[in-house]
């Protein structure tokens, strides 16, 4: 527990906090990759999300994509891209683009597949264009899936943006590995207290924000409940089988 | 290719001591998470307790998680339990809501049929509502292996042994290949396991073989879920 | 014979969903429990396999306090059919008729064989018994969960609206099956629906409920018909627009019966 105590002595000690060098600045830079690279995802990964959400094609490929990233190791992504663009924040920028992709189109699909296809019936019933059906109903319906796809997005490369000191990239990461380089404890605490920290901030902001953005009565039906309402009368019924929708 | 062909040793042996430090986490983690989970379902008071602190738990950095290991276990800096540990931490805490979203999807009325032909609640539990979220544990556990495969590569930062190790050394000696024979092991081992997993699902639950679209919608959750699109 | 004694049942939330119940349910009869959702017949009929336990009053089985049995055991030697089959969907067919048996203990072997037997009672090919629930049509699965109830060869059999998720031709074939096996194995049936034709067709017994499980009035289908008790009763069973209203004409010489519309429905004999 003692160093614990001296991680938090590093944090406030004014020498490591100020200037150009401080964490102050590291930590600025760290958040100007979380933003920077969901922003970027998000003009990607939204379009594609809703087309496969709204055609309902591509489904299956979106969620195997989205579950086989999970697998790919950011760290060697990072250095694969930091060998061919060299060293500096492109690499990890682009690193974190590729991280953030998979919860925003995760979101984004599933959002406009939670909307109860009835509602869309309906819409199309009172002589809505197919446009408007887009952005009348399935856009705001699916909105707290999609917000739920971007916080995912933020805290995964909040964490992974640590890793961008590995190719001269700046970023909280810059204490770790100079830590390890002299075997100083109490930096590498320090600076893993600062990013953790930093993390959590974030995800209370946007577990807030998440609650005040998303409208009343537009909560989108979680799957589960469609999912149990098709699974059971089913034959008994005589309707299709249907689920996900 | 040129660097694996003189190199083919390394990468297997990596490999192995790759898998060593995956099996653990992800077996462990889905232990612990069934409880957990049930907990989580069958209270609805402990489910938000539960699922927050977890959520922060997942909210914790892998490389500050691992750094601050030795601090709260005694460990050696240097011991790969820091990872095992961490991961087992990451498993559980993605494994908790697969376990809950899946006892809380078995159809309420099966489970009253349950209980009316005469199942007592432990009988029930076993022979009726575990293996019916059977398909939803199955999707939520290839998600968590997936996940500890490629988390414990940044375990080699540490100087924790695994596959992440090629990184480390093809980036200090600029050697592309040495990368990408790392990343495409990362992925082979990934993909066997999840093969593996499936086919265990394919033994225990036969069922779902006749219900190929709930086996799909209970994959989608899973992902969604992991994603924190829900 | 099953007997409720004023019994009361107020849910924590505070509905009462039975008030002061009494009731006496013959042996080997089929008594139906009919009535409009919220009227408490399933709660009836749920607290007679302590599926819920009565907040006040009692329920007797052949004379005997079932407050006082074992619930799960109690159920074990119920049977208990519901809508939606409630079929295991992870077991197959012939597995889940032997459930019962199988949880009171006789071996699986014996028990698939008593269950194959079963699927020929309720008029199942025995080539469905390795399917998965999910394969069979709903009627199927409404079969095979009657099976299912008759499994552990119980003295009482409780139908919770089994046949309302199929459709009417099916319904009919279900209604006739139930007629015909109740009669051939002298089954206590405790049925509940909400529909009054088929708690005409099915019941030896009639018992017409209002709000919080207040009996309207008991009786045989022919008594309710007589004599409704009041003009609830009268308007439930349709008396009211003359829809039970048959009248007899004279054609070429011989009695001709004709319905509300002057329908013709067939020949009066003497």
């Amino acid at each position: 527990m003692n160093l614990f105590v001296e991680g938090f002595a590093w944090i406030f000690d004014p020498a490591n906090y100020s200037g150009g060098q401080g964490w102050i600045v590291r930590l600025l830079e760290q958040l100007a990759y979380t933003f920077g690279a969901t922003a970027i995802a998000l003009l990607i990964a939204v379009p594609l999300g809703y087309l496969v959400g709204h055609t309902g094609r591509g489904r299956d490929l979106a969620v195997s994509f989205s579950g086989g990233f999970r697998a790919l190791p950011s760290l060697g992504v990072l250095i694969l891209l930091g060998l061919g663009l060299g060293i500096g924040f492109k690499a990890p920028l682009l690193t974190f683009v590729i991280i953030a992709i998979p919860p925003i189109l995760a979101g984004a699909y599933a959002g406009f597949e939670a909307v109860d296809r009835k509602t869309i019936d309906a819409a199309r019933a009172v002589g809505m264009t197919e446009w408007q059906v887009v952005t009348r109903v399935e856009i705001p319906l699916g909105l707290p899936l999609l917000i739920g796809g971007i916080r995912s997005s933020l805290l995964q490369v909040v964490a992974t943006a640590t890793l961008a000191a590995y190719v001269s990239g700046g970023a909280l990461g810059v204490f770790i590995f100079d830590a390890f380089a002299t075997r100083n404890y109490p930096e590498a605490l320090g600076a893993s207290i600062l990013v953790t920290a930093l993390a959590l901030v974030l995800e209370g902001i946007f577990a807030l924000l998440q609650k005040l953005v998303v409208p009343r009565g537009v909560v989108a039906k979680e799957l589960k409940d469609v999912r149990q309402r098709s699974s059971r009368p089913l034959a008994a019924a005589g309707v299709p089988a249907q689920e996900g929708k | 290719m040129k660097w694996l062909a003189s190199n083919y040793g390394l990468v297997w042996e990596l490999m192995q001591a790759h898998i060593a430090l995956c099996i653990p986490p992800i077996l462990i983690g889905f232990l612990i998470s069934i409880p957990i989970g049930w907990v989580a379902n069958r209270y609805k008071l402990s489910r938000g307790v539960i699922l927050l602190v977890l959520g922060l738990l997942y909210t914790i950095p892998s490389l500050p998680l691992f750094i601050f290991m030795p601090l709260v276990l005694g460990t050696p800096q240097l011991s790969s339990l820091n990872v095992v540990v961490a991961l087992t931490i990451y498993a559980v805490a993605l494994m908790v809501r697969s376990a809950a979203d899946g006892l809380s999807s078995v159809d309420k009325d099966i489970l009253q049929a349950a209980s009316a032909m005469g199942y007592s609640g432990w009988q029930r539990f076993w022979r009726v509502e575990l293996p019916l979220s059977g398909p939803v544990l199955l999707a939520g556990l290839r998600v968590v292996s997936a996940s500890t495969v490629s988390l414990a590569t940044i375990g080699s930062v540490i100087g924790v042994t695994s596959l992440g190790y090629l990184f480390i050394n093809g980036l200090q000696r600029s050697i592309p290949g040495e990368v990408i024979t790392g990343i495409v092991a990362t992925l082979l081992i990934a993909v066997v396991f999840d093969l593996v997993l499936v086919l265990i699902g394919r033994l225990l639950l036969p069922w779902i073989r006749q219900d190929r679209t709930s086996a799909r919608a209970a994959r989608r959750r899973a992902v969604l879920i992991a994603e924190g699109a829900r | 014979m099953i007997e409720f004694r004023s019994v009361t049942k107020q849910f924590p939330d505070g509905t009462v969903a039975v008030e002061g119940f009494d009731l006496v349910i013959p042996p080997r009869k089929t008594t139906v429990l009919v009535g409009s959702s919220g009227c408490g017949k399933t709660t009836l009929l749920r607290m007679i396999n302590r599926m819920i336990d009565p907040t006040s009053g009692s329920i007797l089985i052949d004379g005997e306090d079932t407050g006082g049995l074992a619930p799960v055991k109690l159920r074990r030697r119920i049977g208990y059919v519901m809508q939606n089959s409630g079929l295991l969907p992870h077991r197959k067919v012939v597995d889940n008729v032997a459930t019962v048996p199988v949880l009171n203990g006789v071996p699986k072997k014996e028990a698939r064989a008593h269950a194959l037997e079963l699927l020929d009672t309720v008029g199942l090919d025995r080539s469905l018994a390795d399917k998965y629930p999910r394969q069979l049509s709903g009627g199927q699965q409404q079969r095979v969960g009657v099976a299912r109830g008759l499994a552990a060869d119980p003295n009482i059999l409780l139908m919770d609206e089994p046949f309302g998720a199929v459709d009417p031709i099916v319904r009919a074939e279900l209604q006739q099956e139930t007629i015909r096996l109740q009669e051939g194995l002298g089954k206590t049936v405790v049925f509940v629906t909400h529909d009054i034709d088929e708690a005409f067709l099915l019941g030896h017994q009639v018992v017409i409920l209002q709000k919080g499980g207040h009996i309207a009035q008991v009786g045989t289908p022919a008594e309710i018909l007589a004599r409704p008790a009041d003009d609830f009763v009268a308007t439930f069973i349709g008396a009211d627009k003359g829809k039970r209203v048959l009248r007899i004409q004279n054609v070429d010489g011989r009695d001709v019966v004709v319905d509300e519309n002057g329908t013709p429905t067939g020949v009066l004999q003497s």
